[in-house]
Parts: C-alpha cells; structure tokens; sequence
C-alpha cells in the first residue's frame, strides 16, 4: 500500500466523520464548523487526485464563500450557543430506514458493477488545457454553458438582493 | 493513487451522500438542512472527478461538470440564505414545522 492510497483512507475517515458530525450533532454552530472541515478534507483528496485547480476551487468557494455565508445567516437567525429542539422520533426513523436502504442498495451495485481503469495516457488537467476547452466554441468547448452558468449566478445574485431587500412603504 | 480502486472512491461518495440524504429528511431548521444539500453536491463531485480521473483520463468532462455544479451551489446558497433571512424577519423563526402559511 503506498502513501497516497493510507492518505486517501485518512481523508476518507476524516471527511465521513466530520460530515456524520454535521448531521448529527445539536449545536448548530459546531455543525457549520464540521462542515468547514469537511469540506477541507474533500479538497485534500481532490489534490489527491491531481486535480489541483478543482481543489483550489473547492477551498476558495466552498470554504471562503459558502460556509461563511452559512455562519452569517446562523449568526443572524439563532442565539449563540443555543441547543437545537430535539428531533421527532418518526422524522428520525423515517430519515434513518431512507438513507440506509438508500446506502445499501447503492453500495451493492458499486460492487456489482466491473468498472474497468482505462488504460489511456492521461492529459494534464492544468489550467491552461481547462481554459482552453472552456472558452472553446469549435471542438467541443463549453463555451455556451459557461456563458449560460455566468448568466444564472448573474441573476441568482441580483434575485436574492431583490428578495431581503426592505420593503420601504 | 492508482492503488485505490474506484470502487473505494465511490463508497465514500455514497455514503457522503446519504449521509446527507439522513440530516435533510431528519432535520427541521432550515440552516441545518441547507448544510446536508452541501454535502450531497460535494459527494455528487467527488463522483465526477473520479470517474473522471479513472475511466476517462483523456478527457476533463467530469472536470467541467464539477466546476459547473460549484458555481450552481453558489448561486442555490446565496438565494436559500437571501429566502431564510426574509422568513425569519416575517415569522421569527427558521424550523419548517412553525412556517406553514403557504402549505395547501
């Protein structure tokens, strides 16, 4: 077993952990905070993967931008330190029986299905290879969905302004 | 890497995932159940890059519908925060079982 497949488990345990951590705990600061890790240790195996960029995104998005976002908004709707209610039993066993049969299932065609590593030299997701595929409009660049995506965070943005903007009359 | 099979990749993913599918079924605030959409969109990106990286290596597909899934959670954060902040300012609280006028 080499170095980076012991790291992989090691991120493996701590991301599952942590999001486990998420969910279940009572504190609703603490979750937001082991999400953060969480999501830290997503990036880790990103980098793993050799996808450095993608990783950098997650760090600068994810962790930068969308979990502080998250603590701002619990910041402005709870108490700190506040414990959350405690959950109905039924929600809890509904929600249990869903996502271990949903688990299980899953689980079984993972190990049903062969999947075959190809054996093909693989390219160098690099920055420049990604940029150059996303601003291509001739040899199947993503040029439109690009377009496309830039105009719906474009709108998102300007809609959720809209939406907690004081009502002055 | 190359050690670690894909299927190994693909547990985490799964579990990731309904990991997250339990705390949106079993939560009832609305800050905690944004929290478990997170980690269904990470676990549905560790899925891209792998296969990705594993079967299709010649390619940066999955590469580019990750970074298209990113910029959608963006965009779903701000509005679903921008939406609880103005519930809270209207009914003072976030759990889902008190905010029920528009059921029905």
């Amino acid at each position: 077993m080499s170095a980076s497949a012991i790291i992989f488990y090691i991120l493996a345990a701590i991301v599952l952990t942590l999001g486990a951590l998420t969910v279940f705990t009572r504190r609703i600061f603490r979750a937001a905070v082991y999400l953060l890790l969480s999501l830290v240790g997503v990036a880790g195996i990103y980098i793993l993967m050799e996808m450095d960029f993608i990783a950098a995104l997650q760090i600068v998005i994810y962790v930068g931008g969308i979990v502080v976002l998250i603590i701002f908004s619990i910041f402005l709707t709870h108490q700190a330190g506040e414990k959350l209610p405690e959950q109905s039993r039924k929600h809890i066993i509904w929600a249990g029986v869903l996502a271990s049969a949903g688990l299980v299932s899953t689980t079984w065609v993972i190990y049903k299905s062969a999947f075959k590593a190809a054996g093909i030299p693989a390219i160098d997701p690099s920055v420049r290879n990604i940029g150059r595929q996303l601003l291509d409009y001739t040899h199947h660049g993503y040029v439109f969905p690009f377009e496309i995506v830039s105009v719906l965070l474009l709108a998102a943005l300007i809609g959720s302004i809209v939406i907690v903007m004081n009502d002055k009359n | 890497m190359e050690q670690v099979p894909l299927s190994h990749v693909l547990v985490l993913s799964t579990a990731l995932f309904f990991l997250g599918v339990y705390g949106f079924f079993s939560r009832r605030n609305l800050v905690t159940m944004l929290m478990s959409v997170e980690l269904m969109l990470n676990s549905i990106n560790i899925n891209f890059v792998a296969f990705n990286k594993y079967l299709y290596p010649h390619q940066l597909e999955g590469l580019f519908f990750t970074l298209f899934i990113i910029t959608i959670a963006a965009a779903e954060v701000s509005l679903a925060i921008a939406i609880i902040i103005n519930l809270y300012r209207k009914f003072k609280t976030i759990d889902i079982d008190d905010t029920q006028t528009m059921k029905y």
